[in-house]
């Protein structure tokens, strides 16, 4: 088949500073310059795979379907939280040097990887789950309107964008944060679960939705665009005055 | 149930009834089947949510006719028909049979559908599938938007935290350990901390996924490099059909980022340079909604003819302009964001560029009907089971309809789980042989201490290369055997590599170099079984020999890795042939 290509501007230089660590050599992390040669529709996770397998294959990060479903390289580019496999080099500017660190909130385990245990903790304690005592035989029935009821947070693909953008979480690890109140709220607004008082009990302690000081980083940092402040919000509510 | 654990010379034992490798939706679906009564398992290379099964988007096939008439018997004559009759039919007939009590077992435990107007589970239309055997397209396709795939992970997943599943992320298996050609156990390198860990357990199921990244153009994650299937193929278990890859029509041009075929099923057209609706040449009654082999040779075939788009005539046009912007938002949200965010493109007004990209595995690890892994035409190898994209049943023989795959994970994990626990029930355990890490071991020492000048990136490039040029939808005997002069060349050039990173925590540069070589094994296995069938069929399409030749070759292939250099291939590979399982259906003519 012939060699596929879309319309691209002209290739250029891009400067990427990426903070490094290596737990068996370093302190302290670091910042490193690299040079890399690209196209404006490439991606900061292409730009990533070119240092890392041109320049320094010790350079290292998360990764797999490089489109914005898997959720695995979530970093910190720019200052702001993204996945890299969908934050293109055109929409950043390129005249000055790209910024690329790990999530904060979480221990850097090395280079651009996070340690996600605490992450994955908060999620798990919500109860992630449907939780329903009948046995039907066939589909339980559920009009468009009650599944449009929770569809937003049905899409959260667990990258930690969110969380690791959330002020409070930062200085409180002990938070549940943004994406396990975006699970829990998928689940206490699905009109087949049956759980949705314990859920709410749980996001009732002092480190559940309280903490949340509507900062908005969270909706912002979404690559699904999920309105995870709303999606907050409405656990308050539901907490104060039960499901709507 | 706890797991036994013991640490002997820095390797770590871990001792399981059932052990699943891979936390894909097949691994996963085992898991929850299995994990209700035994100790199990699941060592994945991923965070498995992380898993390819999320990228999946249409749907998942199943003859519930909430919307309109249609019976599992039809799904299953369509799923032979769409694989142009190299599909084993009792296979195919539990696939279909079992369908809707598969979707029915997801809705229940959480899978949020999309519904009809009085709340059942809504269904669209797809590729191949079909009302009446071939009369008129069925809606057949029960689906959540366009992130079908997702829902899927994500419930299992959700399900396997319920039941407390024991998972192992990031653990990379590199082999599989035989004693006596019984399988004992796995091996695998955890990625934080570079240890190893040897995993025995009465009955093992691979779930592993796929090996996309054989090609450069591909809907494939990074991580799709397989393992399960080459380690299998190394401990001598052949792979079947190998020569049926698919190329799923719609990849954004260029990327290869997948555009779900739900966008034809929901009313989108393909069109050529000059505007013309090319698939009414190509197959006049289902259009566009033709299957995936036949759409993705049209596209190819109006580029070649120069009837291609853009700059370099190099690619065609996905058309939903004509669809209403909120039916786009409602059923299609997440591929028209991947063309505004990757293309640029606004697909309420602008057509999407689109090409062919290397999608689905249909050959693998062959397995029977209970998901028994088979060491030749007919034996099965006791406690070793494969299920999902990694296996070949065969349900999709030689091309695999558009929703049978999310369905096959479904049906054949539940299987593998069912038939794995029957198994290890009364089972003893194949003894772990002394050692057994050992080849594990020299391997990662040799790639951690090699001095070469070869870089990894450079020889998975010219891989992928000579693959898309040369074994891609068009093949022939002289690109055959370019592309395995070409992969020979690699694998000496292999020999002479070296990495950057000596570290042992999250040393993903030697596990890049280590994947390589699975990645080069299957491309030769793959471009031998190409060669070896001269004939066209299916997602093959020999250009040399364009016909399907039922006399010769309605077989499916197996290759088979030898100790020496084999005559009829010329490499250390034994090709030979498995008869296909013909129920109901004789091979007729393939015309949509």
């Amino acid at each position: 088949m012939a060699e596929l290509s879309v319309p691209t501007i002209e290739s250029f230089t891009v400067t990427l500073i990426v903070r490094r660590f290596d737990p068996e050599n370093d302190t302290e992390p670091k910042w490193e310059d690299f040079d890399v040669e690209m196209y404006g529709t490439d991606r900061v996770l292409d730009a990533l795979h070119k240092i890392k397998w041109e320049q320094d294959g010790s350079l290292t990060f998360r990764r797999s379907c490089a489109h914005g479903v898997c959720g695995s390289d979530a970093m910190r580019i720019n200052g702001r939280n993204r996945l890299a496999c969908k934050t293109l080099i055109k929409d950043l500017d390129i005249s000055k040097p790209i910024y690329v660190e790990p999530i904060k909130g979480l221990p850097v385990e090395k280079d651009l990887i996070v340690d996600m245990t605490p992450f994955y903790k908060a999620y798990l304690e919500i109860n992630p789950f449907l939780v329903a005592t009948d046995k039907p035989k066939k589909e339980r029935l559920q009009s468009p309107e009650e599944r449009a009821r929770y569809d937003d947070t049905t899409k959260c693909i667990l990258c930690a964008a969110c969380t690791s953008s959330c002020p409070v979480f930062w200085t409180d690890g002990q938070y549940f944060g943004p994406a396990a109140i975006v699970n829990a709220h998928r689940f206490i607004f699905d009109s087949r679960d049956e759980n949705a008082e314990l859920r709410l009990d749980i996001l009732n302690d002092k480190e559940g939705v309280w903490r949340c000081r509507t900062t908005f980083n969270c909706t912002e940092a979404c690559p699904r665009g999920i309105e995870v402040t709303k999606a907050i919000a409405e656990v308050k509510q539901a907490i104060l005055r039960g499901r709507a | 149930m706890a797991e036994k654990v013991s640490v002997d010379d820095n390797i770590t034992y871990h001792s399981f009834d059932v052990l699943i490798v891979g936390a894909g939706g097949a691994g996963m679906r085992a898991a929850i089947e299995a994990g209700t009564d035994l100790n199990v398992g699941v060592v994945s290379k991923l965070f498995p949510t992380r898993s390819h099964t999320g990228a999946a988007q249409g749907g998942m096939a199943a003859a519930l006719a909430n919307v309109e008439e249609d019976n599992w018997e039809w799904h299953t004559f369509d799923t032979v028909k769409g694989g142009d009759y190299l599909v084993d039919q009792d296979a195919a007939e539990i696939l279909a049979k079992e369908s809707v009590q598969a979707v029915i077992d997801l809705e229940n435990m959480g899978l949020p559908f999309n519904r009809t107007p009085d709340g059942k589970i809504d269904q669209r239309r797809f590729g191949g599938h079909t009302r009446d055997h071939g009369k008129a397209p069925v809606r057949r396709s029960c689906y959540a938007a366009d992130r079908t795939g997702h829902m899927i992970l994500q419930t299992l997943y959700q399900n396997c935290v319920k039941m407390g599943i024991n998972f192992f992320n990031e653990f990379y298996v590199l082999d599989l350990v035989m004693n006596d050609g019984k399988p004992a156990g796995v091996v695998a390198y955890e990625l934080a901390t570079g240890d190893i860990h040897v995993f025995q357990a009465k009955s093992i199921i691979f779930a592993t996924g796929g090996f996309g990244k054989i090609y450069k153009t591909t809907s494939n994650a990074h991580t799709l490099t397989g393992d399960g299937v080459a380690i299998a193929f190394r401990r001598g278990i052949p792979l079947e059909d190998m020569e049926f890859y698919q190329f799923h029509p719609t990849g954004l041009a260029g990327l290869g980022i997948l555009l779900s075929e739900a966008a034809r099923g929901e009313g989108g057209i393909l069109r050529n340079s000059a505007g013309e609706r090319f698939m009414e040449r190509y197959a006049p009654t289902i259009k566009d909604l033709a299957p995936r082999d036949m759409v993705a040779r049209a596209m190819a075939n109006e580029v070649r003819e120069g009837r291609g788009g853009g700059p370099n005539k190099d690619y065609v046009f996905l058309d939903l302009t004509h669809l209403e912007p909120a039916v786009i938002d409602a059923k299609l949200p997440d591929i028209t964001e991947f063309a505004r965010t990757y293309l640029g493109v606004e697909p309420y007004t602008e057509q999407i560029p689109v090409f062919p990209t290397a999608h689905y595995a249909m050959g693998g690890i062959p397995t029977n009907i209970k998901a028994e892994v088979l060491s030749d035409n007919d034996t099965v190898i006791p406690g070793l089971y494969a299920a999902g994209e990694c296996a070949c049943v065969s349900v999709h023989g030689a091309n695999r309809l558009g929703t049978n795959s999310l369905l096959d994970i479904n049906v054949f994990g539940k299987r593998a789980g069912q038939y794995s626990v029957e198994y290890a029930k009364t089972a003893t355990q194949v003894p772990m042989p002394e050692n057994a890490a050992a080849d594990v071991i020299a391997m990662i020492d040799k790639v951690r201490k090699a001095k070469g000048k070869e870089k990894i990136a450079q020889l998975r490039k010219e891989l992928q290369e000579t693959m898309d040029k040369n074994a891609q939808v068009f093949r022939t005997e002289e690109t055959l055997n370019e592309a395995l002069e070409k992969v020979q060349e690699l694998r000496k050039r292999y020999e002479n590599i070296s990495i950057q990173d000596q570290g042992k925590r999250f040393n993903t540069d030697l596990l890049e170099a280590i994947e390589l070589g699975f990645l080069l094994d299957l491309a030769e296995v793959t471009v031998i079984a190409c060669r070896e069938r001269r004939e066209s069929r299916g997602a093959h399409l020999r250009e040399d020999y364009t016909e399907r030749d039922d006399k010769n070759f309605m077989v499916h292939s197996m290759v088979y890795k030898q100790g020496k250099i084999e005559k009829n291939t010329g490499t250390n590979m034994r090709i030979g042939w498995k008869p296909v399982v013909v129920t109901n259906y004789q091979p007729m003519e393939r015309k949509y």
